[in-house]
């Protein structure tokens, strides 16, 4: 216990302090972005993030992830905090904490393998381009105070944030961006929008808040959906993350733990006036980058972000929006898998249109929980497609015609059932027919319908019909559905 | 339950260790097994502060990475199989026929109890790959697999001295019975004079106790000197293995709960902390 309490916390403390620290400074920016995303107060992500990673880094399954307030879920949030307020969306957010928990001990983090590798890269893609998309009204010149200087701020601050790591990389490039164009507007004094302009910013630390809604069933059903799309999302999400954490450090993580550890991230989150949240891809790689392993980092990102955000609020409200839309715009670059476009032409086509259907669906319903829907449903039917083609009747007839031998080979299910009759001739007229099943595999009650009725249509035909070597399993789903030895029930089968 | 497994970890101490194993696995006629655990370290050399990400970023974080663990798993590799190639020849210069070499990956303790069944004496240093700093203290490693596994555990000291006697720790508790039945039945002492002590206050309890184990022992051909001395464990045990210039300690390890040693300590860590010249068998 102490050698895994040591690794798990000490092992790398230079790294990870330093990692914390850079964690932290692009977490500012982001959390107030997603706060401004969801329609609340800056300081309602700045606390969430906090609490979020703070609790995260006791109770998570995988360390070097980082979590905090996410433009996944305040994507979610936008409607029930426009049409309800503030406190429902704490109360969603202590609900989406208690289903985490729940989904944590049902082990509902291993039903993650049915999500394919497709969906996932069509997840993050369209988290990119949802990141990117909440930006672009800081760039609409019709809203109010977006003027050419805010494009100048932007395209400065994007070559900063991927230039100055040319000159050093001992000082986070995004917290330079910050501080130059928050001097410049000053200095200049530039009438811009900025984060002052978009709400309250914190001034003390958070404090413990049960959320001030009813506690009734009219309650429970406005929060309930967006509580269970959060804590989708935001546990698909998190075990992405992992996942990507897990091949960036070589090492493996407990996924239900991190289920339950999210959960009880986001109930902590919700009584001390934060917003839900998850793990953030982009901050966990900035993090991994940095040098960041244990748990240590994401405790340091936490604490650094909430005593600088308190210490100098006064120069936090001074950002210029566009710092934050720029540092955004890289969020968003970071996030988009590249290699996903570049291996367009190389995978299958099947695996190509799940991941921009994936994409398609969440930029269209700003859901990604239906976009993730969308993607392993289809990637179920290419499977079951393509799985259905490995089914083949062969035939053979004796010498003087009276016998026809089918050959069933390969696998027997509703995707195959109608190849399957279709391969069987009734109007030849044959004194028997034998049908071999030793290399078919039946999988489901259609495969069996569709066995009865080519045995139901030979009988009817006058012709005789012999099933021969069932394999185990077909055998046991065919005693326990099939009706052609069930002379009553051939009746039922034929529709009379 | 065959072969006598030693750790190689490439400290100064694995010299001594590889001498202890050769020692043992002839007196028991059994195959000598070395085992080097490669242990994974996650600490990055490099420091990117830059804290910017852009396209393709995961990709090529991903792909450095790997690359870094890869030159790095060789070199370990290489310095193992150096490690393990000095004892092989070792222990063939010693006539042991077919020492056989292992390399895993992992954690130690966690290998060691993956090749729990095949193994039948385990030998160990009293510090890990990092222990020649650490003074006194033993490695953090070797509480874990004395905790762990259920086979005795050679503890050697820095220097292999051929055992010529042996002192067996003995309280009575049904560890140490079983403890004196092992080594009667074992060929690891045999002909070697052995001294059985007891801690306490002489009473006719620890005298028939006393009685019944070196019964046991003589009956299969020990020549026993029996003591009961009164005193503090570590004490009487360290002061009488060094006035009569005992070749090899036997007790019982760990005995109590991990919450009991917490508040009060373990006799077997002090005993594992005082073994600087004379090896030490754990029985479990």
């Amino acid at each position: 216990m102490f050698k895994s309490l040591q690794h798990h916390w000490f092992s790398n403390i230079r790294g990870d302090v330093l990692a914390g620290i850079v964690v932290a400074l692009a977490l500012i920016p982001e959390a107030i972005a997603f706060s401004i995303i969801a329609g609340v107060d800056p300081k309602v992500g700045l606390y969430a993030s906090f609490c979020i990673a703070v609790v995260i880094a006791f109770t998570g399954g995988r360390p070097g992830m980082i979590s905090a307030a996410t433009g996944a879920m305040a994507l979610l949030m936008v409607t029930l905090v426009r049409d309800h307020g503030l406190e429902y969306l704490l109360a969603a957010t202590l609900l989406t904490g208690v289903i985490q928990i729940i989904f944590g001990y049902l082990k509902l983090g291993s039903l993650m393998r049915f999500v394919s590798r497709s969906v996932v890269t069509g997840f993050v893609n369209a988290l990119a381009i949802l990141i990117f998309l909440a930006q672009l009204p800081e760039l609409n010149p019709a809203t109010p105070g977006v003027t050419w200087h805010v494009y100048a701020m932007t395209a400065a601050g994007l070559a900063i944030i991927y230039l100055f790591p040319y000159v050093t990389k001992k000082i986070p490039s995004p917290l330079v961006t910050i501080v130059v164009l928050t001097g410049i507007a000053m200095y200049l004094g530039l009438d811009i929008r900025t984060v002052g302009d978009m709400g309250e910013l914190p001034d003390t630390l958070p404090i413990f808040l049960w959320p001030d809604v009813p506690l009734n069933l009219e309650t429970l059903a406005i929060i309930f959906p967006y509580a269970l799309s959060l804590a989708v999302v935001g546990l698909l999400e998190s075990l992405m993350t992992a996942t990507i954490v897990d091949d960036l450090t070589d090492t493996s993580s407990d996924k239900n733990r991190e289920c339950k550890g999210q959960g009880v991230a986001n109930i902590a989150s919700g009584l001390m006036g934060g917003m839900a949240g998850c793990a953030m891809i982009g901050q966990s790689i900035i993090n991994v980058k940095s040098g960041g392993r244990t748990r240590l980092s994401c405790l340091t990102a936490g604490v650094v972000l909430i005593l600088m955000v308190v210490f100098l609020d006064d120069w936090v409200s001074q950002i210029p929006m566009a710092a934050l839309v720029a540092v955004m715009i890289m969020v968003a670059i970071g996030t988009f898998s590249l290699s996903s476009v570049a291996n367009l032409r190389h995978h299958p086509l099947s695996s190509s249109v799940v991941m921009i259907v994936t994409v398609i669906v969440v930029v269209a319903t700003h859901n990604l929980a239906f976009g993730v829907l969308a993607g392993v449903l289809l990637a179920g039917l290419f499977f079951a497609n393509k799985v259905g083609q490995f089914m083949l009747v062969r035939s053979e007839v004796n010498e003087d015609g009276s016998l026809r031998r089918y050959q069933v080979i390969g696998q027997v299910f509703f995707s195959s059932s109608e190849k399957f009759v279709a391969a069987f001739d009734f109007k030849e007229a044959v004194d028997k027919v034998v049908i071999d099943l030793t290399h078919a595999h039946f999988w489901d009650i259609t495969a069996v319908t569709a066995l009865d009725k080519v045995v139901v249509k030979f009988r009817r035909e006058g012709t005789e019909v012999e099933l021969i070597g069932m394999n185990e399993a077909t055998a046991t789903i065919v005693d326990k559905f099939a009706v052609h030895d069930k002379p009553d029930a051939v009746d039922g089968l034929m529709g009379h | 339950m065959t072969n006598v497994v030693a750790c190689i970890d490439g400290s100064s101490t694995s010299p001594a260790v590889c001498a202890y194993a050769v020692w043992a696995s002839k007196r028991l006629n059994a195959p000598l097994k070395f085992l080097h655990v490669l242990e994974k370290t996650d600490t990055p050399v490099q420091t990117d502060l830059s804290g910017n990400i852009g396209l393709g970023s995961r990709e090529a974080l991903l792909k450095e990475l790997t690359e870094l663990d890869e030159q790095r798993g060789k070199l370990l590799i290489e310095h193992g199989r150096h490690m393990l190639e000095a004892a092989k020849a070792q222990a063939l210069a010693k006539g042991i026929e077919h020492p056989i070499c292992q390399q895993r990956r992992g954690d130690l303790v966690d290998t060691l109890r993956e090749l729990e069944a095949e193994i039948r004496l385990l030998v160990m240093g009293k510090q890990g790959e990092d222990g020649d700093s650490l003074g006194d203290h033993i490695s953090n490693n070797l509480e874990r697999v004395v905790r762990t596994m259920h086979r005795p555990i050679l503890v050697s000291p820095h220097d292999f001295v051929e055992p010529k006697s042996f002192m067996i720790a003995f309280d009575g508790s049904p560890t140490t019975r079983k403890g004196i039945e092992m080594v009667a039945g074992s060929p690891l002492f045999a002909g070697l004079p052995c001294h059985l002590i007891m801690v306490g206050n002489s009473s006719a309890e620890m005298q028939e106790r006393l009685r019944w184990a070196s019964t046991m022992l003589e009956s299969a051909g020990f020549e026993v000197v029996t003591q009961i001395i009164a005193g503090e464990v570590k004490h009487v045990l360290c002061d009488y293995r060094d006035a009569h210039d005992i070749g090899m300690v036997v007790m019982g390890a760990y005995g109590h709960s991990k919450i009991r040693q917490f508040l009060v300590g373990s006799t077997t860590t002090k005993m594992i902390r005082h073994t600087s010249k004379v090896p030490l068998l754990l029985l479990r």
